[in-house]
């Protein structure tokens, strides 16, 4: 069986036929190239793979490609400003250090981008809290908060 | 992952067509049980019946005095919602510390009382509060809906559709989370609805139980004062790599008088 989607993926129309057990990481690494959204595990806890769904951060291992049907998807790739400038989360990242070996990198600034929107505070236990879903091998995460506070201010000022 | 057919109905009597005539068909909800389960080739359904296109699933709404919560309302849904959150904040608590943000954008209150994992949040709200589970076809009181681990009463092909939960002058959970995945080691809710009090416990047995010798303590004085020196009897309690079965037992005391205070 096969299924005909039609989602937006970084704002360009999407359509596919697709086998109804391929995952939305799947669809978007081997099918459209886009490998910034990692997958770091099999078990739906390490959060490399997050995207945005309609603005909410999922992780795309733990979705199928079907699920996806008629949504707004937003990856790494699509969080730029026009010319390729870093968004502010990710500049914050650079900045402070935020990563070592960067595989965690893409899914921690998603996860990051939707805590800075919906966090009431940026104490480091809120943001501590709010990356729960979200795993990093290297860095101890003490800088990944720093950037993390560093880039929701600069998101909630610019 | 093996390979299955995939139907996504905007009719609830559809979705009961489809499970109902075969019995390896499978409900998706938030899928984020069911996918991960797949993915391990732990599962081999035929089909997978979508539930996301039936309309007003997911709505919560104020009925009588309590709160109806559909089926496909999230985690963050629950969490975040004004009703719940004026007239049941405890629920909305629990809600809110159900695995991590990603999980609670996409996993449902339907697929998780379905399921009935043994260390699962809501279960004990549900008992704790005598929930109602309202399914396509009848409603299921909440002390009878978990039978066992993973087993609940749901016949073949049945939907759960929403849950009402009665408001309650105490409703409060405390967990233990496990600190990878979040699930409870052990999670204890008490709630009080006038004389009645009630202390449900998850993640300590095999499926949610009701502490009795805590109930009648509190029902004669709810406080936290009033569980000191009451031991859980830890005859029966899950033992596993996280905890014992005594341990669980103690910090199932601690839980329930974090639960009051
Ligand atoms: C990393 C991680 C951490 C988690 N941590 C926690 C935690 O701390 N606490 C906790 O309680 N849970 C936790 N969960 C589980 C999570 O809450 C799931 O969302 C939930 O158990 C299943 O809900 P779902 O909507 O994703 O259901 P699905 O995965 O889609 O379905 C689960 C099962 O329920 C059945 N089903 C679904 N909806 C219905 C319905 N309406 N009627 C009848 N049957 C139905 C399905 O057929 C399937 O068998 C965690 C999950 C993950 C991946
Ligand atoms: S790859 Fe998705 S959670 Fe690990
Ligand atoms: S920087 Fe290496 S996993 Fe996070």
């Amino acid at each position: 069986m096969s299924v005909a989607i039609t989602l937006t993926v970084n704002g360009a129309p999407v359509s596919r036929e697709v086998d109804p057990r391929l995952l939305l990481s799947q669809l978007l690494r081997d099918e459209l190239g886009l490998t910034g959204t990692h997958v770091g595990c099999d078990t739906s806890q390490c959060g490399a793979c997050t995207v945005h769904l309609d603005g909410a951060s999922v992780k795309s291992c733990a979705m199928l490609a079907v699920q996806a049907d008629g949504s707004d998807v937003l990856t790494i790739e699509g969080i730029a400003g026009p010319n390729g400038a870093l968004h502010p989360m990710q500049a914050a990242f650079r900045e402070h250090h935020g990563l070592q070996c960067g595989f965690c990198t893409p899914g921690m600034v998603m996860g990051a981008i939707e805590l800075a929107r919906t966090a009431p505070d940026l104490e480091e236990a809120t943001i501590r809290e709010g990356l729960e879903g979200n795993l990093c091998r290297c860095t101890g995460y003490q800088n990944i908060v720093k950037a993390v506070r560093a880039g929701a201010q600069a998101m909630r000022e610019g | 992952m093996y390979g299955f057919d995939y139907h996504r109905p905007a009719a609830l009597s559809d979705i009961v067509d489809l499970l109902t005539a075969d019995e390896d068909a499978k409900l998706l909800a938030g899928g984020q049980t069911l996918i991960p389960t797949l993915k391990q080739r732990l599962a081999m359904p035929t089909s997978l019946v979508d539930l996301s296109a039936v309309p007003g699933l997911r709505e919560i709404v104020a009925e009588g005095d309590g709160v109806r919560i559909g089926a496909m309302a999230t985690h963050a849904a629950v969490a975040g919602s004004e009703v719940v959150r004026a007239m049941l904040p405890g629920l909305a608590d629990l809600a809110a510390h159900i695995g991590d943000p990603q999980v609670r954008n996409r996993g449902t209150i339907g697929g998780s009382i379905a399921n009935a994992d043994p260390a699962a949040d809501y279960p004990a709200a549900l008992v704790a509060l005598d929930a109602v589970i309202r399914t396509d076809r009848r409603d299921i009181a909440g002390a009878e809906f978990f039978t066992g681990l993973f087993e609940t009463a749901l016949l073949l092909g049945e939907v759960v559709t929403s849950v009402f939960f009665p408001a309650a002058s105490h409703a409060r959970y405390a967990k233990f989370p496990n600190p990878a995945s979040r699930y409870a080691m052990a999670g204890v809710f008490v709630a009080k609805q006038g004389d009645v009090v009630r202390v449900a416990v998850t993640g300590a047995g095999p499926s949610v139980f009701r502490w009795d010798a805590a109930e009648a303590a509190l029902s004669a004085r709810f406080s936290a004062d009033a569980l000191v020196g009451l031991v859980l009897d830890d005859d029966g309690l899950n033992s596993d790599m996280h905890a014992d079965a005594a341990y669980r037992a103690h910090i199932v005391g601690v839980l329930a008088r974090r639960a009051i205070a």
